[in-house]
């Protein structure tokens, strides 16, 4: 049975000055996995998301390698294909509820945007279709909340209305792109649970992106760790954190402060684990 | 370029390069410094006096077309006054003018939209009214009646634009010096003890600069253009000395017959306004992301 | 018993028309002593940033008192406030928004040496702002530069040092690690570690993030809606927190461990 998504040694690079941004980078998922996409800033998780997505900048251009959906090279279909599967079979949850909703426009106009363009609803059967959604994020009132504006809302009403978004659709695979990066931390516990609970419900896979291994071990069944656009380690969320095998993924552990490990994570990443991953990067770019 | 030598804040190396890189700041720059130059040199640029009369070759067409006659590069009006040596010096008045006005109305208006955005309370709310109430006159009234009450000449010309348009820099210089002084490190700057004077002149005013730079163009190429009306209507200076909107206003009576009498006037005020915009913008660009950054 | 520097009672802060004034922070107790490093923590709303800025007397109060070395200053006008500027500083969470976007990286650092009189001459405050530059960890080649020309972590240490330039006794670090990666925050932590250890210096460390205040703070300040709900040593705290609400807060943080309960943990807080 072939996975749900199979990206094989897929390498991108900056158009404009040949960067490497990606490099031979594969990884699977599984339908109703949940991987997390993990790394520091500049790693490149954004940019494989994007890629997911079809919706790479101009700026980034992929030299080599496949990215396939459904067995379909995500990276040969035309235009058109791209913007069916997108937003419908693989949706995004955005980083900041803040700017991901249109200030000018209520949840309903939104949200009616998505029931309409890919569920071909209106009317009535629009507005039912949208309190039931909300409902499903457990929104106390979705009737208020449909006639309110973004800035009418909270943090992580807002972030719950893109999820219903992002899901509402039925897509096979759902982006995190971030989503509780802005949040406080106790709403981000009550964000990520939301999240597992409609993954699991409608048997979606997931790639969640992310710079915070703590989430990560709470919300992902496998992991695949980047560091300059390379894969470091990948593997099942409960081996990479009971027993990391590379030396980075020790050092970025130790790195985190822990309030169960009082002295912990004053420990930056030893110059020693990164020289030769350093080492690696600069081979890439002198090579182009 | 005399906006540049207007501001006195520090300006960071790498940004003279890039001013004079982007294409609007150097090519209405220096479309504006050529300007500038003919006016300074005008007597000796101006192939005629602009004010000798000669009958006998009134209404020549331009150079190029048939009946013209040489050393007339642009045509004579109907009164036999070369147009070339006309535009030079209708030039003068109209840099001249529109430099010293909008030098006077962005110092007015910017001193006090810098008082009313930084101390806010009292100060502000006298200023913001007294803008309110200033704007609540008709403009082209108010210089009419200045102009009337002052006579006319090139001082009440500058006064009356400077009178009116100081209220435009006034509110968006305000503005943006609410938008700096929220900023962190205005709080820094307290934090460390300095006064709320000190604040004001070295930490907001050099990070207001750029749009005060920016708002003096435009307000220069408005400048020309009040003076082309005002001239337009008899109410500049004497009659004279030649101006683009007095010879805009005796080209429009001969437009079929002498049609070069209207349109170079037209075309020289339209470019240097065009200028004055392009540089504005352009300025805006260059300064801004060095800010926004 | 460390001796107590900054000791403030009754925080009030409220912004507004005096009838329908809104109250951020109510009734505020905060005490530091000399060389201790205390946290505050908070979610957004709590007005952990508004109590920084009080204790600075950067945001006017309502009402309460501060007693900074054994003086009043809560009511203090400009010209009084500024011989103790020097003791007191703050560090601002983006460099990029507390670092004058037009002046000189020199231009920011020596400024304050020269307000104060710390430094004699222009030569006696260059050799200053280098060795403080030393001491975090910046080359003296950014001196030249200006803040959009450095790194995002260059610039983090800039903003440390113009704190700690001046020798203060006491600085408030607000949100300053909050947003930087794992690698980079462990290298601030450990630098303000370090200089608050060998400056004595007293540090109220403003933070959204429990675990960061775990690994430096000594006492730790719980603040929700603007008022302090739980107070302690972070031992005491962490082990036997008395507020549910430090309960909650604790409870939400995602450690690096694979726990499928951690998800399903019955959640207390009410949706609205």
């Amino acid at each position: 049975m072939t996975a749900l998504v199979s990206v094989e040694s897929l390498s991108a690079v900056a158009t404009r000055d040949r960067t490497p941004i990606l490099r031979d980078v594969s990884l699977t998922l599984e339908r109703g996995e949940v991987r997390g996409l993990v790394g520091e800033s500049g790693a490149g998780k954004s940019t494989l998301g994007k890629a997911l997505l079809g919706i790479l900048p101009a700026t980034i251009r992929v030299t080599g390698g496949w990215l396939r959906f459904e067995g379909r090279d995500l990276l040969s279909l035309p235009a058109k294909e791209l913007r069916r599967l997108r937003g419908q079979e693989i949706t995004l949850i955005p980083q900041d509820p803040q700017t991901a909703l249109n200030p000018a426009r209520t949840i309903s106009a939104q949200l009616g945007d998505v029931l309409r363009m890919k569920l071909g609803l209106s009317g009535s059967a629009q507005h039912a279709r949208a309190l039931e959604l909300l409902e499903e994020v457990q929104i106390r009132d979705p009737a208020r909340v449909l006639a309110s504006y973004p800035h009418q809302l909270s943090g992580g009403m807002r972030q719950r209305v893109l999820i219903a978004s992002a899901f509402a659709p039925g897509p096979k695979l759902v982006v995190a792109d971030e989503p509780t990066t802005a949040l406080d931390v106790t709403v981000q516990r009550e964000i990520l649970r939301l999240i597992r609970r409609m993954q699991e419900r409608h048997g979606t896979a997931a790639i969640f992106i992310t710079h915070d291994l703590g989430v990560v071990a709470k919300i992902c069944d496998s992991v695949t760790l980047l560091y300059a656009g390379k894969v470091v380690e990948a593997g099942p969320a409960v081996d990479l954190f009971a027993n990391p095998r590379e030396p980075y993924t020790r050092a970025l552990l130790a790195a985190g402060p822990r309030y169960d490990q009082p002295g912990h994570g004053m420990e930056p990443v030893p110059d020693a684990v990164l020289e030769p991953l350093r080492a690696d990067y600069l081979a890439s770019l002198l090579h182009g | 370029m005399v906006e540049v030598a207007l501001t006195r804040a520090a300006r960071p190396p790498a940004e003279r390069r890039r001013l004079v890189a982007e294409p609007r700041v150097a090519m209405a720059g220096g479309f504006l410094l050529a300007v500038a130059l003919i006016a300074v040199f005008a007597p000796w640029i101006a192939p005629k006096n602009p004010l000798e009369q000669d009958l006998m070759s009134a209404s020549l067409p331009p150079a190029g077309f048939a009946d013209a006659a040489p050393g007339f590069w642009l045509g004579t009006d109907d009164l036999g006054r070369d147009v070339l040596s006309r535009l030079v010096f209708g030039a003068r008045i109209a840099l001249t003018v529109s430099l010293i006005s909008a030098t006077l109305a962005g110092f007015v208006g910017s001193a006090l939209g810098l008082a009313a955005g930084f101390y806010k309370g009292i100060v502000d709310k006298v200023v913001s009214r007294l803008v309110e109430i200033w704007m609540a006159f008709p403009p082209v009234l108010l210089s009419v009646l200045l102009v009337a009450v002052m006579g006319s000449g090139v001082v009440s010309v500058i006064a009356a634009i400077a009178v009116i348009d100081w209220t435009r820099f006034c509110r968006v210089v305000r503005t943006e010096t609410q938008a700096q002084a929220a900023r962190d490190f205005a709080m820094a700057a307290q934090a460390i003890g300095f006064s709320r004077a000190h604040i004001l002149w070295r930490e907001i005013l050099p990070n207001v600069a750029p749009v005060i730079v920016a708002l003096l163009s435009l307000e220069m190429g408005v400048a020309v253009v009040v003076e082309a009306i005002l001239s337009f209507v008899g109410l500049s200076v004497s009659s004279d000395t030649p101006t683009w909107g007095g010879m805009i206003a005796e080209g429009r009576q001969v437009l079929h017959e002498s049609w070069w009498v209207l349109v170079f006037p037209l075309a020289a005020l339209f470019a240097t306004v065009l200028a004055f915009n392009l540089l504005g913008a352009g300025l805006k660009r260059v300064l801004d992301p060095v800010m926004r950054r | 018993m460390v001796e107590t520097l900054l000791e403030a009672k009754g925080i009030e802060v409220a912004y507004g028309p005096a009838r329908r004034a809104t109250r951020v922070l109510h009734s505020v107790d905060f005490r530091i002593g000399r060389g201790e490093m205390v946290g505050v923590v908070g979610e957004s709303g709590s007005g952990k940033t508004t109590l920084g800025r009080a204790l600075l007397r950067l945001t006017p109060l309502s009402a309460g008192s501060i007693r900074f070395d054994g003086k009043e200053i809560a009511h203090l006008g400009l010209k009084q406030m500024r011989p103790l500027r020097r003791r007191m500083q703050m560090i601002f969470q983006d460099p990029m928004a507390s670092l004058n976007p037009r002046h000189t990286i020199r231009a920011i650092l020596t400024a304050p040496l020269f307000l104060h009189g710390v430094a004699a001459d222009a030569r006696a405050a260059e050799a200053r702002v280098r060795e403080t530059l030393g001491l975090v960890g910046v080359p003296a080649t950014a001196l030249e530069r200006y803040p959009h020309e450095l790194s995002g972590g260059q610039r983090q240490r800039v903003g440390i040092a113009r704190a700690a330039l001046l020798k203060p006794d006491f600085v408030v670090a607000d949100e300053i690690v909050s947003g930087l990666d794992a690698s980079t925050q462990a290298q601030a932590l450990r630098l303000l570690k370090d200089l608050s250890r060998e400056m004595g210096l007293a540090m109220a460390f403003i933070s959204h993030d429990l675990s960061v205040i775990r690994a430096v703070c000594d006492r730790v300040y719980v603040m929700r809606l603007g008022e302090v709900v739980e107070e302690g040593l972070c031992e005491a705290v962490f082990a036997a927190p008395q507020s549910p609400y430090t309960r909650l807060l604790i409870d939400a943080i995602p450690l690096p461990v694979v726990d499928p309960s951690w998800l399903d943990a019955d959640l207390t807080k009410e949706l609205t």
